[in-house]
């Protein structure tokens, strides 16, 4: 669909953007040290860090893409909702005290505080670096694809200026900036969302969205000829002509016989009602041929209870195939796993003042973000009835909801979501730039720096990795963005979590079986996506069939192997040496 | 620890009623709403609700610092 650029909409970005830049400057100026740099002087309290925690975590991927899901398949987004979630508890009660009393500035250090080794530290860098560009790539597509509609300007500007604008306050300021970025973020999204729900609830459903008559159930067809003219069902694509916004409730339960509209509900009700409902909903399918590449959008009408359950975007859950089960589990296993393995959420970690803060944030932390998954449900619901679907772009659901309620809304929305890709792209270029000036020039290349110097090279890496991330946001453009942020937990559950968790609690790991772990897990996830049927169809454009693999989401095998591998390599190789923070019995060196 | 385990009991046993008894999603205990929505809500408060628990039995064992 094509949008108008709304000078309200653009009026009100622009004042977000450059607020929080702004105040990054602001806040830049004090915390020069690599202390402050990286780890904000370890003095953010611990309410503000659970706030940016949420900032953090809450990406494009959980806004826009749980909402859209939600939106075009029902319950099944939810399914991340409740994943992603789950995941805070493993971090939580598994992982966050611990590593607070271990490390310094990053994840690398806290996994080599025993050991020293360089061996660890190369491997754990890496992944660092893996994950954070695996989680950058969806961000920025999220990016570019919100400015389109938004401001108007092809999608390129929009990476681009995602790129500028963070990487402007990640060197301005690092930590600092970023948390207060976050936090700001984090409060933002979750009012906003608030209002929107309780706007949703107040509206109620109606047939039609409120319109006369029904839904207008014509397929539509989008066109792409070769040489790059888009048509709507035959006709060149115009303001005037266009596709039709979808989506609404075709009748309502039984039990308000004539009546068109239920008036205002209250949240349980609202669900209720919507289960006893018929809706349509509308899906894609595209096929090309000589005149080009067409995408036919056609509305099914679903019962309400049978959309409100499990299944229907994992169609495999109801099919009941192996194959399909495994995968099912396999990505909520990844999930669970995955969150706190992120090296950017572990990060932030090292801002506060001690092990009390650090779980204390973690609990506001899981209010938020629990909250804010809570509200995800009615909001992707709400766009579902809203008769305001763009039927090419699911990633659009929320903000054009907002719209169906206003202008002003639409504007707020839209520039908090453009935040939002800000906090979290910021989050993983302070966590990539840290990978790199810390752990790989300083540790792996041993290359003494002053504490000045430090702060620079992590300024330098950082713009760096700004530029390659919008590189590949250019580059990857047309991608699924929930696909490549499962890579990112798939990858960072296997090769970072089974090495944390044995470090944590078993003490015949050694240095050898943390970088062993941490290597094969990665490369196995890595390879195993690399070589998925997913990717073979949507990468590669080759067929599904050839997929070596037999299903496409790797954790459930390759979390296992990464606990695996360190517990045989570590079994093979010396006993590390008694250290005096660990309870062990002295061992002799037996093997040579 | 146990909050821990706790929860993955929780998150698995979701997982088994997906996986293997999906008819019981649709089954409809309170006010009308299904229970593959209020386990799945059930899930998000209990995160929360063992969060706390753990924050206020850790400072009554002098974790803090």
């Amino acid at each position: 669909m094509l949008y108008d650029s709304s000078p309200v909409a653009i009026a009100i970005f622009a004042c977000f953007v450059l607020g929080v830049v702004g105040l990054s400057f602001w806040l830049g100026r004090k915390g020069q040290s690599a202390k402050g740099y990286y780890a904000a002087h370890g003095e953010i309290h611990w309410f503000v860090n659970g706030i940016a925690f949420a900032g953090d975590y809450l990406s494009a991927a959980s806004f826009l893409g749980i909402c859209g899901m939600i939106a075009f398949y029902g319950y099944d987004g939810f399914l991340y909702s409740i994943g992603f979630l789950a995941g805070w508890i493993v971090a939580l009660f598994v992982i966050a005290e611990p590593i607070k009393a271990l490390g310094k500035f990053t994840f690398a250090d806290a996994l080599d505080a025993r050991f020293n080794s360089r061996g660890i530290k190369l491997a754990v860098a890496v992944s660092t670096l893996v994950v954070s560009i695996f989680y950058l790539i969806p961000q920025m597509v999220g990016a570019g694809h919100l400015i389109v509609p938004l401001l108007g300007l092809p999608y390129a500007a929009g990476v681009i200026l995602v790129g500028v604008a963070v990487t402007m306050i990640v060197v301005t300021a690092g930590m600092v900036s970023t948390t207060w970025v976050q936090f700001i973020k984090g409060s933002l999204l979750v009012f906003f969302c608030g209002v929107l729900t309780v706007l949703i609830l107040g509206r109620g459903l109606s047939v039609n969205a409120g319109r006369t008559g029904s839904e207008d159930l014509t397929p539509q067809v989008l066109t792409v000829t070769p040489d790059g003219r888009r048509l709507v069902n035959g006709q060149p694509q115009s303001r005037e002509h266009d596709l039709r916004p979808v989506g609404t409730i075709q009748a309502l339960p039984a039990r308000y016989g004539e009546a068109r509209s239920t008036g205002p509900l209250r949240p349980l009700e609202y669900l209720s009602t919507l289960e006893d409902s018929t809706i349509i909903t509308w899906s894609a399918k595209r096929h090309s041929d000589e005149a080009g590449s067409h995408t036919t959008f056609s509305p099914t009408v679903r019962d309400g209870k049978d959309l409100l359950k499990p299944g229907g975007y994992f169609k495999g859950l109801s099919s009941g195939t192996l194959t399909d089960r495994l995968n099912f589990a396999s990505l909520m296993l990844a999930l669970f796993c995955g969150t706190a393995s992120l090296p950017h959420i572990l990060i932030r970690y090292y801002t506060v003042k001690d092990a009390a803060a650090a779980r204390k944030s973690t609990v506001v932390g899981i209010a938020a973000i629990g909250g804010f998954y809570v509200l995800t449900l009615f909001l992707g619901l709400g766009a579902m009835t809203s008769g305001a679907l763009d039927p090419t772009s699911s990633n659009m659901a929320a903000p054009l909801l907002a719209k169906s309620f206003g202008e002003t809304l639409f504007a707020a929305i839209s520039a908090i979501a453009f935040t939002t890709v800000l906090g979290t792209v910021s989050g993983l270029i302070m966590a990539g730039s840290g990978a790199v000036a810390h752990d790989l020039i300083e540790n792996c290349w041993g290359l003494r720096m002053t504490d000045h110097e430090k702060v620079r090279t992590g300024k330098i890496a950082a713009v760096g990795l700004g530029i390659i991330a919008m590189a590949l946001g250019i580059l990857f453009k047309n991608f699924n963005v929930s696909f490549l942020v499962g890579w990112a937990f798939h990858i960072a559950a296997s090769a970072n979590l089974p090495a944390l968790v044995m470090l944590l609690f078993w003490p015949r790991t050694t240095k050898q079986g943390i970088t062993a772990a941490v290597t094969v897990g990665m490369l196995a996830s890595l390879g195993w996506i690399l070589l998925s049927a997913d990717t073979f169809e949507k990468v590669y454009g080759l067929p599904r069939a050839d997929s070596p693999v037999p299903f496409s989401q790797p954790g459930l095998v390759t979390i296992p192997l990464g606990f695996l591998v360190l517990v045989v390599v570590s079994l093979l190789s010396p006993p590390p040496a008694t250290a005096a923070d660990v309870e062990q019995p002295p061992v002799s060196p037996a093997t040579g | 620890m146990r909050l821990f385990l706790i929860y993955v009991l929780l998150y698995a046993g979701f997982m088994g009623i997906v996986l293997f008894r999906p008819e019981a999603l649709s089954w409809r205990p309170l006010g009308g709403v299904n229970l593959a929505i209020a386990y799945g809500m059930g899930l998000i408060v209990a995160a929360f609700v063992l969060a706390l628990i753990y924050m206020a039995a850790c400072r009554g064992d002098g974790h803090d610092g």
